[in-house]
């Protein structure tokens, strides 16, 4: 009784999860080693690696992979000095705190399908977008921003998505900040760049860590707003690898080379995901 | 002593420059959300006149325009149906994985609860093909129950670790003591771990519905037009044909609104919930 029910009691997520998990990455597996076209059903047959082979020489794919990192490693950074900054801004009282806080965590919860026709249109536009009347009011020539630097807006997009997230995190973590500590700082004249330079940036470093863990997990596999807004494009200016497998699968659909490419993402992934288990790992053992 | 007190203003000048400051990065950030909001209420004409418009006549036309022309209604009932669904299931399946773990520790306890945290990591688009393939060999292709399954199990790793941190502060001795008073199991939830976990067990509820009501990913690639939500919806008014932003700020502002009143109710609970607890 005593090891049976919680043994119950467990079984169906885990049942469940395992299923989610394994039924979909065996097919994957077996998917891309066959020929597997949606649209051309009489191509069947073993293909080896001739899948792994395409999606990797496609030049698609390079271009994919380093505007996968460079998403990634903009929005990062954009999120985690912006986020420390405006943290560091708000950790303390002023009139109106309150209400900041609320409309600066908004964008957060914002669908991703919104976020992303938001700035297209009404932001972006080159002709009527707010951006380009902004340009005008200063005598500068409006930017088609989405032909012109599609990565670049896609980047802003989503870094405006999660600022608000990293934001947040910094906020939680300076209110365990030491006060007493501070303020012994401030008493013996600790200039403001010292404190931070000493104090607040070394308490933060853990947060930082878990802000950039997370956002890669879900940076990885940014799709939403490629897929509303540039479509990948122009050419493959804007597409990554989540969106270059989506473009093979269901747009060419080839599930078997779309396949090779998924395997090709979960290594990807797993790479990041192995920082975050032991880092978390570390924290499960407190 | 007494003049130095009285010299100290009610606003120091710091105080002010923090409150400019702080409202002006604020507003700089809230503005697209703000802008969104305004259009809505717009004609079409005026949203997109040059120079932008911020005084005007509001109207209320584009949201009446939204409902007639894409059935607004059916998507918002679809968002809403796989979003609680998802969520009550995840539920269900995640509080007594979580009970189990978190008063039963076993030598595997940790390595459970590190591998459902590791299918989370497994990107979306690399299960695109197989769960496609699925979905349209059972017939459940743009079908809610499809993406109400995905949603659930999707979330599930999640809702198990947020209700693990919840269940892992309530005191092994309450149990038992009202286990020595012969509380069956169900009286043992419903009397003592649903008093105490209530908290936790909304927080987490609220996560999930945030999650699954702004879910693109696979509502994009696995509905159309019978259970398409409204992330779908908004979707559909990428297509570059037409400048009808007013429509389209109407029918975002519809999408949004309930689910950015719902997260500003439930940030704190978000944070820990989205770092696994790693933050408090």
């Amino acid at each position: 009784m005593k090891k049976l029910l919680p043994r119950l009691l467990l079984t169906p997520a885990v049942l469940s999860l395992l299923m989610w998990m394994i039924v979909p990455l065996v097919m994957t597996i077996y998917f891309s080693v066959i020929r597997y076209n949606l649209m051309q059903p009489d191509q069947t047959g073993f293909a080896g690696l001739e899948n792994f082979e395409y999606f990797l020489t496609d030049p698609s794919f390079s271009v994919a992979v380093v505007n996968t990192l460079l998403l990634l490693g903009s929005v990062i950074l954009i999120t985690v000095l912006f986020g420390i900054a405006i943290a560091l801004l708000i950790d303390g009282p002023f009139p109106g705190r309150g209400i900041v806080r609320l409309l600066l965590i908004s964008p957060f919860f914002v669908m991703p399908t919104v976020n992303a026709l938001l700035w297209k249109h009404m932001m972006m536009n080159p002709i009527y977008g707010v951006l380009a009347q902004v340009w005008k009011f200063f005598g500068a020539t409006p930017i088609d921003w989405l032909t012109d630097f599609p990565l670049g807006s896609v980047i802003i997009m989503v870094a405006w998505q999660w600022l608000p997230f990293a934001t947040l995190i910094f906020m939680t973590a300076l209110q365990s900040m030491n006060r007493e500590q501070l303020e012994a700082a401030r008493m013996d004249g600790a200039t403001y760049l010292q404190q931070l330079r000493y104090l607040y940036i070394p308490h933060l470093g853990r947060s930082v860590a878990v802000v950039v863990m997370i956002e890669m997990i879900f940076l990885l596999s940014v799709f939403a707003e490629i897929y509303t807004t540039t479509g990948g494009g122009p050419g493959d200016a804007s597409t990554n690898v989540a969106f270059l497998i989506f473009k093979q699968a269901l747009l060419n659909f080839d599930a078997g080379v779309a396949s090779a490419g998924a395997l090709f993402a979960v290594v990807l992934a797993n790479i990041a995901a192995a920082f975050l288990i032991r880092m978390v790992g570390k924290n499960l053992d407190k | 002593m007494a003049n130095q007190t009285s010299k100290r203003s009610k606003y120091p000048p710091a105080l002010i420059v923090r409150t400019v400051a702080a409202w002006a990065v604020t507003l700089l950030l809230f503005f697209p959300l703000g802008w969104l909001m305004l259009t809505a209420f717009k004609t079409e004409l005026q949203a997109i006149s040059v120079p932008p418009l911020l005084i005007f006549t509001p109207t209320l036309e584009n949201f009446s325009i939204v409902q007639e022309r894409s059935d607004y209604m059916l998507y918002a009932q679809n968002s809403f149906i796989t979003s609680v669904v998802s969520t009550l299931l995840g539920l269900m399946l995640a509080y007594p994985a979580a009970y189990a773990m978190a008063f039963f520790k076993g030598r595997h306890t940790k390595d459970i609860l590190m591998w459902m945290l590791s299918t989370k990591m497994m990107p979306a688009v690399g299960a695109l093909v197989p769960v496609y393939v699925m979905a349209q060999s059972t017939g459940l292709l743009d079908s809610r129950t499809a993406l109400i399954i995905v949603f659930t199990l999707s979330n599930l790793p999640i809702m198990v670790w947020m209700l693990y941190s919840y269940l892992k502060e309530v005191p092994h001795e309450i149990l038992e003591a009202s286990r020595m008073d012969g509380a069956t199991l169900w009286q043992e939830f419903r009397l003592v771990l649903l008093p105490l976990t209530l908290g936790g067990l909304a927080s987490t509820g609220l996560l999930c519905l945030v999650l699954s009501w702004n879910e693109a990913f696979w509502s994009l690639n696995l509905s159309a037009a019978k259970s398409g939500t409204l992330a779908t919806l908004i979707a559909s008014y990428s297509s570059p044909e037409g400048l009808f932003w007013a429509k389209l700020s109407a029918a975002s502002l519809m999408a949004i609104a309930p689910i950015v009143v719902f997260g500003w109710f439930s940030q704190k609970q978000l944070v820990q919930g989205l770092t696994f607890g790693a933050v408090k």
